[in-house]
């Protein structure tokens, strides 16, 4: 197994330095189609390197060609020196060459996007490799409040804002998804400067991925309204209603003790009010 | 029995001669109980109710008809139609097992779950000849008391102290345990972030592919499964059809939910116990988060201010009292009342928060675009006309200063009973 170059070139890393590995992958612009970085693999990149004490190393597998270096540049440019670039074929199961590269490279915590941008983006490649190296793995990562004696304490960003604190014994995995710090802007210089560190691996390739067939999204179908009531007035009343939309109150000419009220009584009923 | 509507010509007969002795008797007879419209009052005056007059009709309006035709045709049986039509179903010796784990989102089965819960059972009842069981896992305390009417045929309670918190490890390797012994021919978990996680961690744990982001399964003959689904991949830009996988993370709307059959939501329990897992991931319960830090994007509650506020510090210090996340109008912005990551709309932030105040905004379109996925929005406005005004469920015109002032008050008087009754308590 070739030792991981990128861990070595890291500069900042000292004795009793944090060994963060973050794996990053080619993004797609949502609108133009453009290989460029992925959204929540660069705020992952952005919450180690904002982690103190902590020597940041990065890792991509996957096929290599100048568009994909051109989106792997982009993490360069956040102030990295180099990632590791792991060789695989296209339509290659990337888990087995990634897992036995951090067994190798032995990093104390694994940051990563939830999911992918491109190809199957099932987002399922951080849990088997938290299975294949036997490490417990977290979601939704918001941020890391202290690292001491092995055991991290994280916030997990719950949905609506609300987060959760949890302790995980290291090493372990965590995924970072929207809800994490948005990543800096990636700078032209490093990136151009920044060293691509090539590593050969065997690559398996997906058997399953040839018998599935892709295509552009379809729209999904609006669901109706079915209306099942055995009265026929019921049924007429439904169809004949008229849309929604102008079902809105409005309070006019009332004191603003009464306007409060009805704003408080809605707020209530939301359950919004703590 | 009851079904059989039993007439008797004579009774009706009775009940239509005004004149006939027993007329009154007839009438509260056929009228099931009801009240008598005429009666002779204790002066010998004749009282009537108006309220008694007539009889409901098929399609539950009041109808009187005074030719006397039809009035004493009226069905005493009224009450059948409340009754339950559905179809109560049990499956003895299921074929197979389709095994379901609903998020229960607040203690309840969210439609996600019933949705999910009518792709189970659209699985399990593919082959009338051998039906198929829907088996769902709860984790936890809930309050759902339909669990026969989501369609579920068995149901595995796991419940206690054991199952309190977020553990996911624990509850991987209970479904496990689960998988081991009841061999379910698919398991489906709702793909939100809860069932999402589960269902990774136990795609991976049992070393099975799932099928994420599944919008759509249908019946293949050529699939080895005798499934295909459709998957939405890349970030939404692709749909992948394939087999349909055992493991599936389905979105919501996936399937109609159950509403035909009531099953029998039979509770069995695990023969080989729960396993024992020393947990690596310790939960240290929810954090307080404060509602001013919270990004714009998934706030829950958001006040947001416009052209029309005038006095800002009761504008700040409203939503510090009602614990909401300040948002603000582009004008507002470009102001400098408001900083530029708090601008709502289609330049600043699209907003998907489930209560959106809007205090003093007129509602340019940019601005009613970033707020299309709120669910309940209130205007505080001046113009009554505002666009604003249109969009929202609930619109009070007036004063915002004041209103808010009114608001802060009412707000505070209501912790200030809160607290009161815990401390009696």
């Amino acid at each position: 197994m070739p030792h991981d170059v990128s861990n070595k070139s890291a500069k900042q890393s000292t004795a009793n330095a944090l060994n963060v590995a973050v794996l990053v992958s080619v993004g797609q612009h949502p609108l133009t189609a453009r290989a460029r970085r992925a959204d929540q693999d660069a705020r992952a990149v952005e919450m180690a390197l904002s982690l103190e004490n902590a020597s940041v190393s990065l890792l991509h597998a996957g096929p290599q060609d100048s568009d994909h270096e051109e989106a792997i540049r982009g993490y360069l440019g956040m102030g990295i020196n180099s990632v590791g670039l792991i060789e695989q074929k296209p339509q290659a199961d990337v888990i087995p060459a990634l897992a036995n590269a951090l067994r190798a490279s032995a990093p104390q915590l694994v940051l990563t996007g939830t999911r992918a941008e491109t190809g199957e983006a099932s987002g399922v490649t951080p849990y088997l490799l938290a299975e294949a190296l036997g490490w417990p793995i977290i979601t939704g990562l918001a941020a890391v409040e202290k690292v001491e004696q092995g055991v991290v304490t994280v916030l997990q960003a719950l949905p609506r804002g609300k987060r959760r604190r949890l302790r995980i014994r290291l090493p372990a995995l965590a995924t970072v998804d929207s809800s994490a710090p948005a990543a800096r802007q990636s700078a032209f210089g490093p990136a151009r400067r920044g060293e691509l560190a090539h590593q050969k691996a065997a690559s398996e390739l997906d058997e399953a991925l040839s018998t599935w067939q892709f295509q552009p999204a379809r729209k999904r179908p609006k669901r109706l309204k079915i209306v099942k009531s055995s009265s026929a007035r019921d049924r007429f009343k439904a169809a004949a209603a008229k849309a929604d939309g102008g079902g809105g109150q409005t309070l006019n000419d009332v004191t603003p003790e009464q306007g409060a009220e009805a704003i408080f009584k809605l707020l209530k009923e939301e359950g919004v009010l703590s | 029995m009851s079904e059989f509507v039993r007439r008797d010509p004579r009774k009706e007969w009775i009940a239509r001669n005004r004149l006939h002795p027993q007329h009154l008797e007839m009438l509260a007879e056929l009228g099931g109980g009801a009240v008598a419209s005429e009666w002779m009052g204790p002066n010998g005056v004749m009282r009537r109710n108006p309220h008694a007059v007539g009889f409901i009709g098929p399609n539950g309006i009041r109808r009187i008809d005074r030719s006397g035709i039809q009035q004493a045709a009226q069905a005493p049986g009224r009450s059948i139609e409340a009754k339950d039509t559905r179809k109560p179903v049990t499956v003895d010796t299921p074929a197979f097992m389709v095994a379901v784990v609903p998020d229960m989102a607040g203690g309840r089965l969210s439609s996600h779950d019933r949705d999910l819960l009518g792709l189970a059972r659209q699985l399990a009842d593919a082959d009338p000849a051998q039906p198929g069981a829907v088996l769902a896992v709860v984790f936890g305390e809930h309050k759902e008391t339909t669990f026969d009417e989501a369609g579920i045929d068995r149901l595995i309670h796991l419940e206690g102290e054991r199952f309190s918190g977020y553990l996911p490890e624990l509850s991987v390797a209970t479904l496990q345990s689960v998988d081991r012994e009841m061999t379910p021919r698919h398991w489906l978990l709702p793909d939100s972030s809860v069932g999402g996680e589960l269902g990774r961690r136990l795609a991976a744990r049992l070393g099975e592919r799932p099928a994420a982001q599944v919008w759509q399964v249908e019946a293949d003959t050529e699939s080895a499964t005798g499934w295909r689904c459709t998957a939405r991949g890349a970030a939404g830009r692709n749909d992948i059809t394939r087999a349909l996988p055992r493991i599936v993370l389905a979105l919501a709307e996936c399937a109609d939910p159950v509403s035909e059959t009531r099953h029998a939501a039979e509770p069995i329990t695990l023969s080989n116990g729960l396993p024992d897992i020393l947990g690596r991931i310790e939960d240290m319960g929810e954090v307080a988060v404060d509602p001013a830090s919270v990004s714009l994007a998934e706030a829950e509650f958001i006040l947001s201010a416009g052209n029309g506020v005038k006095n800002w510090d009761s504008y700040h210090h409203a939503a510090e009292v009602l614990g909401a996340t300040k948002g603000a109008s582009r004008v507002a912005v470009d102001d400098g009342f408001m900083p530029r990551d708090r601008q709502v709309g289609a330049t600043g932030t699209w907003v998907s928060a489930r209560v959106y105040v809007a205090v003093g905004i007129s509602g340019a379109i940019q601005h009613l675009q970033g707020i299309q996925s709120c669910d309940k929005v209130v205007a505080v406005n001046l113009d009554e006309g505002c666009d604003m005004v249109k969009r929202a469920d609930l619109a009070v015109i007036g004063d915002a200063s004041q209103i808010l002032a009114a608001l802060v008050s009412r707000v505070e008087q209501y912790r200030a009973e809160q607290q009161e009754n815990r401390d009696a308590a």
